[in-house]
């Protein structure tokens, strides 16, 4: 019984985490494109700066993809 | 894997216990022999394994530069020279670019930061079974071989970068100057403490999020190596290779965020206008 919640805590850790980025980069991806189209001579500078933010919000994901590893299997399995 | 009988979860906790000295509850000091007795240790214990790797990859680090730096000619310069003038104005241009201040500190760390941290990340792409089973042939039952997996190295790091913001704030703003940005900065000075609390964890984040956020990226990564790793010897190669691909991308950008946000903290606490 404790193992089936443990399971359990690790995948909607894990699925909950890739949700908010997923949308959190789409919107940056969009809006990187958007800025790209109107002004392409910035696209240098604009990706520089897109790379940091997505350094940013893609560190909460991965982040929990670790603790939810670590939970399926060491401390479940 | 290291031998039949491990159980996965008992191969992944070996794989994250550190080679641990430090003071025994009956007061001898000494090394843990397994994660229990490096838990009762509490405060007084250190990682040997951490400080051993980040100090080789640090004193890595100086002596190629120096040599670099040594050998380094005008009139024919060579692959490596350039290679490490290339880095050089990269991380000038990002100082330039995000550091309005006038400290001739700022690039060196920023530089140190990167390259130290791009170095200790490196040693996650070294297979994760390689060096804790030379260590095993040599006694030492624990290795942790990535520093930035372990947060006492990352920790220590962002508490080194908060130290300096602190220095910095206090000496180019004044004693007076910081604490009004503490106190009187969003809602003007009849909201004081509303203001100092809002500040406050606004200042006490950054080392925080600083240092949790490479130790998580780092710590993910080397949890899914050591899953790779748990699967038969023939096929690892099928995961692990686009991983440890992918996985570069990770090391290069987040050393290059820890590095920006040192340089936008440092700009922070140079900056006088409130």
């Amino acid at each position: 019984m404790e193992q089936s919640i443990l399971f359990l805590a690790g995948s909607i850790l894990m699925g909950l985490g890739a949700l908010g980025a997923a949308v959190g980069i789409g919107i940056l991806g969009a809006k990187f494109i958007e800025g790209a189209a109107r002004q392409p001579e910035l696209i240098p500078m604009l990706r520089t700066q897109m790379f940091i933010v997505m350094g940013l919000v893609d560190a909460v994901p991965m982040i929990a993809v670790g603790i939810s590893m670590y939970i399926l299997f060491a401390v479940a399995g | 894997m290291a031998s039949g009988e491990l159980t996965s979860g008992a191969y992944i906790k070996h794989h994250l216990q550190n080679l641990t000295y430090g003071k025994f509850p009956d007061g001898h000091w000494g090394f843990a022999n397994d994660a229990l007795e490096a838990k009762e240790m509490g405060f007084m214990a250190f990682h040997v394994d951490t400080l051993f790797f980040s100090f080789v990859l640090g004193a890595l680090f100086l002596f190629l530069f120096a040599m670099a730096a040594k050998r380094a000619s005008i009139e024919a310069p060579r692959g490596f020279q350039n290679f490490l003038e290339s880095i050089i104005d990269f991380i000038d241009e990002n100082v330039r670019g995000s550091f309005s201040g006038k400290n001739p500190m700022v690039a060196p760390l920023a530089l140190t930061t990167f390259i130290w941290i791009v170095l200790m990340n490196t040693m996650d792409l070294v297979p994760v079974d390689w060096l804790p089973s030379l260590a095993g042939a040599m006694g030492i039952h624990f290795l942790k071989v990535v520093p930035t997996t372990d947060p006492n190295a990352t920790f220590g790091m962002s508490i080194g970068i908060f130290l300096l913001i602190l220095y910095y704030s206090v000496k180019e703003k004044g004693l007076g100057g910081f604490v009004g940005e503490l106190t009187l900065h969003p809602f003007g000075k009849w909201m004081l403490p509303f203001n100092l609390f809002l500040e406050g964890v606004n200042l006490l984040a950054k080392p925080v999020s600083l240092a949790l956020r490479l130790f998580g990226n780092m710590y993910a990564g080397e949890m899914i190596f050591i899953l790779i790793a748990l699967l038969p010897f023939w096929i690892q190669w099928s995961l692990s290779l686009p991983w440890a691909i992918f996985h570069i991308l990770i090391v290069l950008l987040q050393a290059f965020i820890f590095m920006t946000l040192v340089i936008v903290y440092m700009d922070m606490a140079h900056q006088k206008e409130h």
